[in-house]
């Protein structure tokens, strides 16, 4: 499927397994939930392809932490576009555990909410169904200035002002 | 005022394109309702009953003549010739259309104003006491703060999709609290600490609504520098732990009344350590920055004048010696005084100005008030700079607009939501009590001896007619269909916060404000004295007394 990625559309191979479905034949790569990412470590690590975690909004990190380094990627689930706890677990995996791997948002992904979730620290992107991926591109390019720090400006507005001043 | 710089600027005209975008792609039809709806909330953007609502964001309730002006225009071009001044310092145009919307936003932004989040389940306008930056009692101006504060929630990307909306207060009057800050998600008192600095005490968990609650001490004190940090641990423990499965247990005050305010303070502290020290530490110089920002008053200096005495020498028009007893208030500046502009002139609904009337304060302002104005959460308007030598005239100049009304803090200056006349949540109307009430209740001289009391009226459990909180309360239920009311008694907004307790059996529409005549009698019978206040006299002898003389004898229930 198409998808963004740092800006660009690209396709991406990645499958979503759920807990129920087995892994596939070959060295496709996955993404599984929290609890069978935790459960099935060494059936996973025996696995040909990659394998990425999917966060639901409610889960904690603790779990992951340890292996953060060697995560090729990390989703988060936006079962919701009104359900923004997605967005702290991407801060908190960017600011506070300094995770360096592609971090996407999957579900319902929206255009209208693609900068928020760029300046969480999102860099890869996959569309909710039926959404146009080249018009969303539109999104990043919105707002010339942001008040706060974030994924794009490590410092906020006023410091940067303080800084010009 | 606070002057906007090139960023700030930048970002409401660039979110004004943004909303115009949105809107074209919704009418084309590439948006769904719901995909939309939460865009246009945090664009102001309401639907009522009828039509739409556009809810125009006055930080902290500051504005200037050529805002107001802007205002006017936007009544009288874009709505009905009139707007609501709101309980949280906000306007509301009840009529626009939708396709108007964006160019009514970038008509804003030319006078640096945005309807940015005044809506949705996100960080909402900042507000604070009226009488911030004159008050002789306050110790330090809080609207710098409430505009580091309105930067920060500005599109802040992590937190536009709370469980539910968010409210911050600030007041730099400790000891006089006029923003209610003890009903808000965050109320935020400047303090000192013991050692003599400055810094914030942090309440948490305060709101009306459906399960009122009083804020709870989150922190007794914290550092200046470390307001923002520390604001956006509390809205990360909320964002990743309030509840979302039920919307009328998504507020921060069911979360901290689940956890209990000490296992919530745990969480805040804990994520807060982890940040404190983070790009969010407020310098010195960026709030000096901020400060400088808001024009200094070019006061003169003049003498000090006893008001009580001035009020007295005005001679014969009784009107004018009310009007300075009641909406006058004392100024830090020798000289000076603030004047509040009533909005509750009889037979008008409480806040609602129409553009003449807007245009004519604009003028009045730029004539009398260093053209400045300030909205109130009381739904009144307040002139923060008058000198006091030029009262008479200036009352003279307000009468001419009936914006002279001497009610101010009286039994007929009445907070009220639109209720059923605009909103689809009401159960009752609003509106045309407080307007009866006006009726009833027109003489100056009883309304004097009644003193000191604040009426509130909801049309439904939502509370956004904050009965809660009124001395006198009324909250609108349906009641086997028809309209009704239960009448509520000893809320106070303010340092003795309290919630008011329902008295009884509901009133029917027709009995509701005989309700209130009886309840003013019990009151004026009883009372030790003037200066026992209604809240003081309630407080004193609880409902026992209304309680009889509202459904004694045969009328118990």
């Amino acid at each position: 499927m198409e998808i963004i990625k740092r800006g660009e559309i690209v396709t991406s191979s990645w499958q979503h397994l759920t807990d129920d479905q087995a892994l596939p034949e070959g060295k496709v790569d996955v993404t599984v939930t929290l609890s069978r990412f935790v459960e099935q470590q060494s059936a996973l690590a025996a696995y040909g392809g990659r394998v990425g975690v999917r966060l639901r909004p409610g889960d904690e990190l603790e779990p992951v932490l340890s292996q953060l380094q060697n995560l090729p990627l990390i989703a988060v689930e936006f079962p919701k576009f009104t359900d923004g706890r997605g967005y702290s677990l991407a801060r908190l995996l960017r600011d506070r555990h300094e995770y360096r791997g592609e971090l996407r948002a999957v579900g319902n992904v929206l255009r209208d909410q693609l900068f928020y979730m760029h300046r969480c620290g999102f860099d890869a992107f996959e569309l909710q169904e039926g959404k146009s991926v080249s018009d969303a591109l539109d999104a990043f390019a919105e707002f010339s200035v942001r008040y706060q720090a974030g994924a794009d400006d490590p410092r906020p507005l006023f410091r940067r002002r303080a800084a010009s001043a | 005022m606070y002057q906007y710089d090139a960023h700030d600027q930048q970002i409401v005209e660039e979110r004004a394109a943004q909303f115009r975008g949105q809107v074209q792609r919704r009418l084309e039809g590439s948006i769904t309702e719901d995909e939309f709806k939460p865009l246009r909330l945090q664009n102001g953007l309401y639907m009522q009953l009828h039509a739409y609502m556009l809810r125009v964001a006055i930080p902290y309730g500051l504005l200037s003549s050529t805002q107001m002006r802007k205002l006017a225009h936007i009544a009288r071009k874009y709505d009905k010739g009139y707007g609501h001044f709101s309980t949280r310092q906000n306007i509301q145009f009840n009529w626009p259309k939708l396709a108007d919307v964006p160019t009514i936003l970038d008509e804003l932004a030319e006078v640096q104003m945005h309807a940015i989040q005044t809506s949705g389940n996100c960080i909402r306008n900042t507000t604070s006491d009226h009488y911030a930056g004159i008050a002789p009692d306050e110790i330090e101006d809080p609207r710098p703060y409430c505009e580091l504060i309105r930067q920060w929630s500005t599109f802040h990307p992590e937190f536009a999709f709370l469980p539910r909306k968010f409210k911050i207060a600030v007041t730099g009057t400790p000891d006089n609290d006029r923003a209610a800050v003890r009903f808000h998600d965050i109320g935020i008192r400047i303090v000192d600490n013991e050692a003599g600095e400055r810094g914030f005490e942090i309440l948490v968990g305060g709101g009306l609504g459906r399960t009122p609650h009083i804020a709870k001490v989150c922190r007794e004190y914290l550092p200046y520098e470390d307001l923002l940090s520390y604001l956006e641990a509390i809205l990360r423990v909320y964002n990743r732990y309030g509840r979302r499965d039920n919307k009328y247990k998504a507020r921060i005050k069911i979360l901290v009344s689940e956890l209990g305010i000490d296992e919530f303070r745990s969480q805040v502290e804990a994520e807060w350590e982890q940040i404190r020290e983070g790009a969010l530490k407020l310098v010195r110089e960026e709030i000096d920055r901020v400060r400088h920002h808001f024009e200094p008053a070019k006061y003169r200096e003049l003498p000090e004048r006893d008001l009580s005495v001035l009020g007295q020498s005005l001679g014969g028009d009784p009107g004018l010696r009310h009007f300075v007893r009641n909406n006058v208030e004392r100024h830090r500046q020798p000289g000076y005084c603030a004047v509040m502009i009533s909005l509750k002139a009889r037979a008008r609904p409480p806040g609602d100005a129409s553009d003449t009337q807007m245009d004519a304060i604009a003028d009045i302002a730029d004539e009398f008030s260093l053209g400045r104005i300030v909205v109130t959460h009381t739904q009144n308007l307040v002139l923060p700079d008058v000198e006091q030598a030029r009262l008479t005239e200036l009352y003279a100049r307000l009468a001419e607009h009936e914006l002279a009304t001497a009610n101010a803090g009286l039994l007929t200056d009445s907070i009220c939501c639109p209720g059923l006349d605009f909103c689809n949540l009401a159960n009752a109307r609003s509106i045309p009590v407080a307007l009866e009430i006006g009726e009833r209740f027109d003489k100056l001289d009883y309304l004097a001896d009644v003193g000191e009391v604040s009426l509130k009226i909801s049309g439904c459990i939502n509370a956004c007619g904050h009965h809660h909180v009124g001395n006198i309360g009324l909250l609108g239920i349906d009641k086997l269909d028809e309209e009704a009311y239960q009448l509520v008694l000893g809320g106070a907004p303010g340092n003795d916060a309290s919630i008011g307790k329902i008295i009884g059996r509901a009133f029917s529409r027709d009995q509701v404000v005989d309700a209130i005549e009886t309840v003013l009698q019990v009151y004026l019978g009883n009372r030790q004295g003037e200066d026992e206040r209604f809240i003081d006299y309630y407080r004193r002898v609880g409902q026992a007394p209304f309680k009889e003389a509202l459904y004694g004898d045969h009328k118990k229930g």
